[in-house]
């Protein structure tokens, strides 16, 4: 075996003699660090002795559970609540996993993820977005069905000045996209593979905010003055609209649970549920599900 | 002597946990990825540009394309310019000027991806458009990013392998009657080719295998891009993009894509290694 010096050789300028004990408690905290880091990467859901709640998912509906964890928070200050992101299908996998108590989905459930119990939360209406010097007001589901088809190209076609349509689309397996797909697309014509891809909805609107030819779907709940939301065969995206269920392009907020662990996760869930809860989301531009 | 033991065996243990987390990746990534291509075939899945794996579509030749295509746009832009800015540094400048403009270029590698992902997308992005025309997300974008991105890489590697080049072999060729260019032409690129050859090479596996910045500028369009002002997406984006969405065979493909990406950069990374190793 090759040598590891780890002592001084030599020791000339006469080094005291815990130099030995000093290296080993040095390679102890290396090895302890190393465990600690070992520890940190498996990640939430694992201290189940404090007052602690794991809700990962949709990003879509990330922001405005974590309003409600905040609010939550504020009144029970013992309560932990963690919100993550990362996407419909991961938050109901953890939730099937067990790895979150609580999964949030901005898409439907499928058949294999039946077993699953659901809450519906909210309901969201999907806004369809241009830049704010686009002088188009109004689409029928038709033409919005032609531009991301890649059927219209141009915006010559609603007679504006001519310029090709920049299309911006969700990344495949969004909650938001898997919506759209469904109450614009329907099942057999897919998104152009021209069209540009953003993975939130946040960038979505960048893009369409700062690219004047730009078109884009939304969270009615996080369109905001720097882009312009687009009426929908005559009826605009209001909450109102939603509500009374003229509005075309709504969807559901899911909250997925293996079981419903009592304590903390159906206080929370509750709380949601709750006056108090529904009218939080609908200040932050959701529609309620109680009616 | 048992305390030296100990820490010596602590040391390899700790040593071994690294290549042993090399080897779980590369298992985990086949392990999780080879049933797709099985399912799919590997014709249809490297030989098809229909990607939209919720209605069971695993192409992933525009992606290929793509990716191939930013690096080499990274790579006319970033090799010219690494290799100059080398050059001049190695050769032509007195040592405190480089021991002061060295660090310096190497604090470029320092700058995290989502940075320059988002000067990309703030500054590049809006004059692409205006200027040249399309959304501005695109391959052209893209390509400049990483551009910049790679010119650390290849210019301290390429720096190393000029210095390298034994002291005599300028001495000698000026003496005989050569100017200083058609010295470092002549005599020292030739000496140093293979370390640049080596600069170059690791330069692509950092262009290929960049992932938020791309994300952030290129566009991330599925189509086989025919103009540089198209949006494109690469190999990374493709699995940064949707691996937080997927289950099932969505899932197994993006690691699939995985593999394609690990054979590329491996192929990379051996060839950078025999061509040292040659010298």
């Amino acid at each position: 075996m090759s040598k590891i010096y780890i002592y001084p050789k030599i020791n000339h300028s006469g080094f005291p003699a815990y130099t030995n004990f000093r290296s080993i408690s040095f390679f102890l905290a290396l090895l302890i660090l190393w465990g600690l880091l070992a520890c940190a990467a498996v990640g939430c859901g694992r201290d189940k002795a404090a007052q602690n709640l794991c809700v990962a998912g949709s990003t879509s509906v990330q922001p405005f559970a974590e309003k409600l964890a905040e609010e939550y928070m504020r009144q029970h200050p013992q309560a932990r609540i963690d919100v993550q992101g990362g996407g419909s299908s991961a938050g109901i996998y953890a939730a099937q996993q067990g790895a979150a108590d609580l999964g949030a989905s901005s898409r439907e459930l499928v058949k294999k993820e039946k077993d699953l119990q659901e809450f519906p939360i909210a309901y969201d209406g999907i806004a369809i977005i241009v830049n704010k010097q686009n002088p188009l007001a109004n689409l029928s589901l038709g033409q919005i069905r032609q531009i991301f088809q890649g059927r219209i190209t141009d915006w010559q076609a609603f007679n504006l000045k001519p310029h090709p349509i920049d299309i911006i689309t969700r990344e495949e397996g969004s909650g938001t996209r898997n919506a759209f797909e469904e109450l614009v697309m329907g099942k057999q014509t897919e998104i152009t593979p021209e069209a540009l891809v953003q993975d939130s909805n946040g960038s979505v609107r960048e893009i369409v905010a700062n690219d004047p030819y730009a078109i884009g779907y939304i969270s009615m709940g996080l369109v905001d003055r720097r882009v312009k939301a687009l009426s929908v065969d005559g009826v605009a995206p209001t909450r109102d609209n939603v509500k009374n269920h003229t509005y075309k392009l709504v969807r559901r907020f899911l909250l997925v649970a293996r079981d419903l662990k009592p304590g903390l996760c159906t206080s929370f869930l509750n709380y949601i549920l709750s006056p108090e809860g529904q009218s939080l989301l609908e200040t932050e531009g959701l529609v309620g599900v109680g009616d | 002597m048992k305390k030296e033991l100990f820490i010596e065996r602590i040391l390899l243990f700790l040593a071994l946990s690294s290549i042993g987390s090399l080897l779980l990746i590369t298992v985990f990534i086949f392990w999780e990825g080879v049933p797709l291509i099985t399912h799919t075939g590997l014709k249809n899945f490297l030989l098809s540009s229909h990607w939209a794996p919720t209605r069971g579509h695993f192409g992933i030749l525009a992606m290929i394309i793509s990716s191939i295509f930013v690096t080499l746009g990274a790579m006319v832009l970033g090799v010219p310019l690494g290799l100059a800015c080398a050059i001049v540094l190695a050769e032509f400048s007195p040592e405190r000027v480089k021991t002061l403009l060295k660090p310096t270029l190497e604090l470029l590698a320092g700058i995290p991806s989502v940075v320059y992902g988002f000067l990309g997308v703030v500054w590049l992005v809006p004059l692409i458009r205006d200027y040249l025309g399309g959304p501005g997300l695109s391959l052209l974008a893209g390509a400049i990013i990483l551009g910049i991105m790679i010119l650390p890489t290849v210019i301290s590697i390429s720096i190393d392998a000029l210095s390298a080049v034994p002291d005599l072999y300028r001495d000698g060729s000026i003496a005989l009657g050569a100017t200083n260019w058609q010295t470092v032409r002549r005599v020292v690129l030739p000496a140093a080719s293979s370390g640049i050859i080596t600069a170059v090479i690791l330069g692509m596996g950092r262009a290929i295998g960049e992932t938020m910045a791309v994300i952030m500028v290129a566009g991330n369009a599925l189509k086989i891009p025919t103009s540089i002002l198209d949006p494109v997406r690469t190999l990374t984006s493709n699995i940064a993009l949707e691996l937080g969405y997927a289950t099932g065979r969505h899932r197994e493909a993006l690691f699939a894509t995985g593999i394609v990406l690990f054979i590329i950069i491996m192929i990379l990374n051996l060839t950078a290694t025999a061509i040292t190793r040659r010298r």
